[in-house]
């Protein structure tokens, strides 16, 4: 059951709780992705645990917030385990291709964007609903970013799981 | 020196990680375990001195070097055993034992069963992924009867262990399951589990999206459990002997008489210690 966002305060605490979690993720993908040497695809998710971290830094900087002040949530106002803007954990390949990568940054973005879409809509206050719909724009402009730049990566190969020393010694 | 008084600085989750980048497949539920437990700590201000992880062996429990606490990575299946001479020893420490399916059911599978018994004030936190991922991919004590692969084919047609009914049985205090895709509620279930004072054993789905890519699924699967912790254990086994394997909170928590020394820790020979541990 995903908590009722009432007050700007609160909004922008899910806000930021949700783009710090998106960060730890990518942050996550990132080590995991050079300790197994996929360094072009850990260098993206470093670039994508950079631009989160950015945005949760500038809503801390927008409510005056530091790392100390800044407020925990009660509940998630999402629905699920994570936040919307958060990758799975184990949607991620070790042989994974930046197209992959990106593609997984654009769902995130998008639902990101449609979260905000549904808070703007649920707003009773009218302070709450200008701010989500700043931020579902937001979202929208990054999804078009990772559109572009899914457009300038190459096709991965048909075979690009293929490894010639698998875990599997079965396969 | 000064008699200036210093609050003591927050600690935060990243306070409890070593800079050590796990080895774990890209994937693996075991990540968002490893930060579940690190928030937790962080949630009860444990000072990482004054906490001490213990595993086994296997892909899970390399755990320890991950973290900034004092850390035992023990041979195979004795994690629970190190983790019981080590509380005992120094009941002062908050001692978590970790490893996986196999390390905990399979090679330690007697000291699982004796340790609820005893009943020392410790947490273990198993990471099952039904399948022994270090060693590329056999079945393990909790892997479903029908899982066909090229090491069983057709599947090893053996029951799967229960391992949350044996906690139950042999008298764990606290029985929970939590799933690796839902890190904040792993980590309140693992804060709780410190805070009970007695065994606490909390069973956590983790993927193992290598050897058993399908588990991806559970996502979907995965459900709070529909009703409140209970303290009685005959309601606690049927629930958990007719749930579904993907029901997660805290399924039991009772009380029960911790384990105890009944002499003094400060002049304690082997002896004396042996003669404790008699059953």
């Amino acid at each position: 059951m995903s908590a009722v966002v009432r007050t700007l305060h609160d909004f922008m605490a899910q806000a930021w709780a949700m783009e710090r979690a998106a960060a730890e993720r990518y942050t996550e993908f990132a080590d995991a992705m050079e300790v197994h040497n996929n360094r072009e695809v850990a260098a993206l998710f470093r670039t994508m645990a950079g631009y989160e971290a950015k945005h949760a830094a500038e809503i801390m900087a927008q409510m005056g917030w530091t790392d100390a002040t800044v407020p925990a949530i009660a509940a998630p106002a999402w629905p699920g385990f994570e936040a919307p803007e958060t990758v799975a954990l184990e949607d991620v390949h070790y042989l994974m291709q930046p197209l992959h990568a990106l593609q997984l940054a654009l769902a995130a973005e998008q639902r990101a964007e449609a979260f905000f879409g549904q808070l703007a809509q649920a707003a009773t206050d009218e302070s709450l609903r200008r701010a989500a719909l700043e931020l579902q724009q937001e979202e929208r402009e990054h999804v078009e970013l990772v559109r572009a730049w899914i457009r300038k990566v190459p096709e991965p190969d048909r075979n690009w799981s293929d490894d010639p020393d698998p875990p599997r010694y079965t396969d | 020196m000064n008699d200036v008084c210093v609050p003591a600085a927050v600690r935060v989750a990243a306070d409890y990680k070593s800079g050590y980048k796990p080895i774990w497949c890209p994937g693996c539920g075991d990540f968002t375990v490893l930060g579940a437990i690190t928030k937790a700590l962080a949630t009860l201000q444990l000072p990482p001195h004054e906490v001490a992880v213990v595993s086994g062996i296997g892909c899970s429990s390399r755990i320890p070097a991950y973290t900034t606490c004092f850390g035992f990575h023990g041979v195979h299946g004795r994690a629970l055993a190190a983790g019981t001479g080590l509380k005992v020893a120094r009941p002062d420490l908050t001692v978590l034992v970790t490893g996986g399916d196999g390390d905990g059911y399979s090679i330690g599978g007697n000291h699982f069963m004796h340790a609820c018994r005893r009943n020392v004030d410790l947490t273990y936190i198993v990471m099952d992924n039904h399948v022994y991922g270090m060693t590329k991919g056999q079945a393990s004590p909790t892997t479903e009867p029908d899982w066909d692969n090229k090491l069983a084919p057709g599947g090893t047609g053996i029951r799967s262990f229960h391992p949350l009914v044996i906690a139950l049985a042999a008298g764990a205090s606290f029985v929970a399951r939590a799933f690796s895709g839902d890190p904040n509620g792993t980590s309140e279930i693992i804060a709780k589990a410190i805070r009970h004072p007695g065994f606490a054993f909390v069973e956590i789905l983790s993927p193992c999206v290598t050897f058993r890519p399908e588990q991806r699924d559970w996502r979907n699967h995965v459900h709070p459990a529909a009703v409140d912790t209970t303290d009685d254990p005959a309601r606690a086994a049927r629930r958990i002997m007719t749930d579904d394997g993907f029901n997660i909170g805290v399924l039991y928590a009772g009380q029960r008489k911790l384990y105890e020394l009944r002499s003094g820790h400060a002049n304690t020979t082997v002896d004396e210690l042996a003669a404790e541990f008699a059953l």
